[in-house]
């Protein structure tokens, strides 16, 4: 089983690609991989609980670990996350790097 | 976690994407455990370390150069430097040379070099882990 560390920097608001996006996180779980998204920038718009953040608890509820940095979560004044949504800190990064785990950015 | 090599792809030009503040953010975690860090600075990126950037004030907001504490990319490069060898680590920072040519910013902050997409290539050979940063 191979873990993937999927980094979206993208407002799903904005941008219709975050939806593939959140869907090659869907469908690298189903196949039986490892997957955490990562929301960093406006991506973190998202993790307010919205019209799109239905979306992240459902890829948290297929097995997607979902988490939203800290610092981009601060700048925006987001202190509240939708359900399956967990802040991190950028190190997150660094420590899936380390672990060797195959890092997309979006 | 046993010191690794890591290498980093950054394709935005200075000043212009949060990306980049994301992708410093980043290096100073990775400069902070000792790794050593490759960078390959392509595109709008090969401005980052481009010596001659000078802050400046604000007079719109009627700060001094000092209030004003303008941030440059190129001190961020030098930091990062810095950070990494303090925690026993190294950086191998390239400039993409046609990148530097095409832009005429074609001097370096110390300890960073020019180079070119065959780097990169070197770079992801000898690394243990990559991460491309696009523009978007």
């Amino acid at each position: 089983m191979a873990h993937y560390l999927l980094i979206e920097s993208r407002d799903p608001f904005e941008s219709n690609d975050v939806g593939y996006y959140y869907e090659l996180a869907k469908g690298l779980v189903d196949a039986g991989n490892g997957v955490t998204l990562l929301l960093v920038q406006n991506g973190v718009l998202a993790a307010r609980p919205s019209a799109h953040s239905a979306a992240l608890s459902a890829l948290r509820r297929s097995g997607v670990e979902v988490l939203a940095d800290d610092f981009s979560l601060r700048e925006r004044g987001i202190s509240t996350l939708a359900d399956g949504v967990a802040a991190a800190p950028i190190d997150i990064v660094v420590d899936h790097l380390e672990a060797g785990h195959k890092t997309l950015w979006h | 976690m046993p010191k690794k090599t890591l290498t980093f792809a950054l394709m935005d030009a200075p000043y212009e994407s949060a990306n980049l503040t994301t992708a410093f953010r980043i290096l100073d975690a990775a400069a902070r455990r000792g790794h050593d860090i490759n960078v390959f600075a392509y595109e709008g990126a090969a401005g980052l370390a481009f010596a001659r950037q000078a802050p400046h004030p604000n007079p719109v907001h009627g700060k001094n150069l000092a209030e004003e504490n303008h941030p440059t990319t190129k001190d961020q490069v030098a930091a990062l430097l810095v950070e990494a060898a303090k925690n026993g680590g190294k950086v191998d920072w390239v400039n993409c040379g046609m990148c530097v040519d095409e832009r005429g910013v074609n001097e370096f902050v110390a300890g960073t070099r020019r180079g070119s997409p065959a780097d990169f290539q070197a770079f992801t050979d000898a690394s243990y882990n990559t991460l491309v940063i696009p523009t978007k």
